[in-house]
């Protein structure tokens, strides 16, 4: 196997706790991403999957553990991992071509004014707001600025997408056409993208693997599903696939009762926080042993 | 619906404005038999003209236009040090509000942006705003005096002063309360220290740093009248002053009137500037 794009090792979270004391948030999370995959995380609010995202996009410390890009540790934020933020953050006395050029000449400052302003528009149509290049964020609906935020995001093409529930603010139609680009886009351009998520049915259409959390505090990864979906599939035709079925209901059944009881599986059975078990659902036979999807990395230990 | 509505206020205001004129002509018209009982310690109190015994009785709305007429007939008349047109009184105390002004501003913003960056200047230097702010900057005259020793360069000083405050902490403020989202965008992008304060920061704190602007121009105009009254010299300030020791009310009506106007017409320039920069989030 390859050595992934991005490795997240022994990473914890702690803050202080009021009175004394500390609250781990989440700790022991390892987790590898390949280039090109698309992972979604999913868990009970409060369980840290911000605070993962923004670990990951150098916003902030973890208390312990360490990521790890194309053999680096990460030191901060960089321009190789781009941002899709909840609230979509554009600046608001920037037009929609502004934000983007804003991006796109901090990762070319050398680019003539044109050079930039036609990559731009490259991306800026990507995402279908083609003539809605001088409107300011204002005058845009949640749908076409979260638009912006993807298009700013894309065009400094970097080498992961990090994205915090991109499409929970916004209606379930937008959402839905969103969700279909996003996917056309990513695949097209084999984006490795990592997407926090409350939504199965959005996980189950973007994602190769979802990453499941247990309820914080001390959350911890439960397990890594396969997306068992064919890879064409489209938002149209998901649910007449066979393990549509097998894979929501594992999905929900996860949210609904496991995620809070996953101390007692844990006591049960033979749990490693380093390779969390993987599901295939729908399928005949488990892989047994799961497939190891990465051997961890020999860290000093 | 809104056209009428600013129809109609537009002729209430023509109402009060008549309605008031009318009430000053009849309280002013001239009545017999008035003259003779001066105070006598109102008579000391005024100088010259009113001791002598000579009428002054309050202007009537037509006087007040006919001088109004007359000033602004020829208002950048000299003649001799005391006998300057009202245009160049208003010019000297422009040019020292806006000289005072533009001082403070380019002391203020730097150094509001410096202190809005970094939490622990803005600790270390709240004291002594909280204690400088509140001081009347006329209360700094005679310091600036003594240690100037320039009466026209003390009242640009008292000016730089009370302009000094609001734009310091308006800025300040601004600076430090930038949406955490904004930062985080040019910092995922690798944004520069500089680029960062100019594309990012400053552009969103300019709608607060114009309001500081805007109150501190009004506040500048307020103390510039006070501050010619009592260095002297030239002025619209120091206009007033002189007018009433001439006890010549027509002259201090037609002054007061300009001052507003002045001053509403600087307000106006810094709401159009405020609004070239403000933004809808
Ligand atoms: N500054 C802080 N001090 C103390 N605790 C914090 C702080 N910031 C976050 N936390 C805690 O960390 C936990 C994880 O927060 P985080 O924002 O990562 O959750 P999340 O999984 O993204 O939740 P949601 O789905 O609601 O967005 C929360 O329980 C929160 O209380
Ligand atoms: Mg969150």
């Amino acid at each position: 196997m390859t050595k992934p794009l991005i490795s997240i090792e022994a990473l914890a979270r702690r803050y202080p706790k009021h009175g004394g004391g500390e609250t781990t948030v989440f700790e022991n999370v390892w987790l590898p991403i390949e280039k090109g995959e698309f992972v979604c995380l999913i868990g009970h609010s409060g369980c840290g999957k911000t605070t993962i995202l923004n670990v990951l996009a150098g916003l902030d410390q973890p208390s312990g553990g360490v990521v790890i890009v194309d053999g680096r540790e990460i030191s901060g934020p960089s321009l190789d991992r781009a941002v899709i933020f909840q609230g979509h953050s554009l600046l608001p006395w920037m037009t929609v071509m502004g934000n983007v050029a804003f991006a796109v000449t901090s990762r070319h400052p050398h680019w003539p004014k044109d050079k930039v302003r036609a990559h731009c528009q490259k991306y800026i149509d990507v995402v279908h707001l083609t003539g809605s290049e001088h409107k300011k964020p204002a005058e845009l609906s949640g749908g076409m600025k979260q638009r912006v935020g993807i298009a700013r995001a894309l065009a400094i093409e970097p080498k992961m997408l990090l994205m915090d529930e991109p499409f929970s603010a916004l209606d379930a139609l937008t959402r839905g056409s969103l969700q279909d680009e996003v996917r056309r886009i990513c695949t097209e351009t084999e984006q490795t993208v990592f997407m926090i998520t409350h939504d199965i049915d959005e996980a189950m259409l973007l994602a190769d693997r979802i990453v499941l959390m247990t309820n914080g505090p001390e959350a911890k990864i439960a397990e890594i599903v396969e997306n068992t979906l064919p890879k064409d599939r489209s938002r149209a035709d998901v649910h007449k696939h066979a393990n549509y079925y097998a894979l929501r209901n594992h999905l929900l059944d996860f949210l609904v009762t496991r995620s809070k009881n996953f101390a007692v599986e844990i006591a049960a059975g033979a749990y490693d926080p380093r390779r969390p078990p993987v599901v295939r659902p729908g399928e005949r036979a488990p892989a047994q042993p799961p497939p190891p999807i990465d051997a961890p990395r020999a860290v000093s230990a | 619906m809104t056209r009428s509505l600013s129809l109609r206020a537009g002729l209430l205001s023509l109402a009060i404005l008549a309605g008031t004129i009318a009430i000053w002509h009849f309280a002013t018209l001239p009545t017999a038999g008035s003259a003779g009982n001066v105070d006598p310690e109102y008579a000391a109190l005024v100088s010259g003209a009113a001791a002598e015994g000579q009428k002054s009785t309050f202007p009537t709305p037509a006087d007040v236009a006919a001088t109004l007429w007359k000033h602004l007939k020829d208002p950048f008349y000299v003649r001799g040090a005391n006998d300057q047109g009202v245009g160049i009184q208003l010019a000297y105390s422009l040019g020292r509000v806006l000289i005072g002004y533009l001082i403070a501003a380019a002391v203020a913003i730097p150094l509001g942006f410096l202190i809005g960056m970094s939490p622990l200047a803005t600790r270390a230097l709240d004291p002594f705003i909280q204690i400088l702010k509140p001081i009347s900057p006329l209360a700094w005259m005679p310091l600036a005096l003594y240690t100037i020793k320039d009466s026209g360069i003390s009242a640009i000083f008292v000016i730089f002063i009370c302009s000094l405050w609001p734009m310091l902490i308006n800025t300040a403020f601004g600076v430090a309360s930038v949406r955490k989202e904004w930062l985080n965008v040019a910092a995922t992008l690798e944004v520069g220290a500089l680029r960062k304060a100019f594309m990012v920061i400053l552009p969103a704190a300019a709608p607060t740093i114009m309001t500081g602007m805007r109150i501190s121009i009004g506040i500048a105009w307020l103390v510039i009248v006070a501050a010619e009254m009592l260095v002297g010299g030239t002025g619209i300030g120091y206009f007033v002053w002189n007018e009433w020791n001439n006890l010549s009310i027509g002259n201090i009506i037609t002054a007061i009137l300009l001052i507003g106007l002045v001053g509403m017409i600087l307000d106006v320039a810094l709401a159009r500037a405020a609004r070239l920069v403000a933004y809808r989030e």
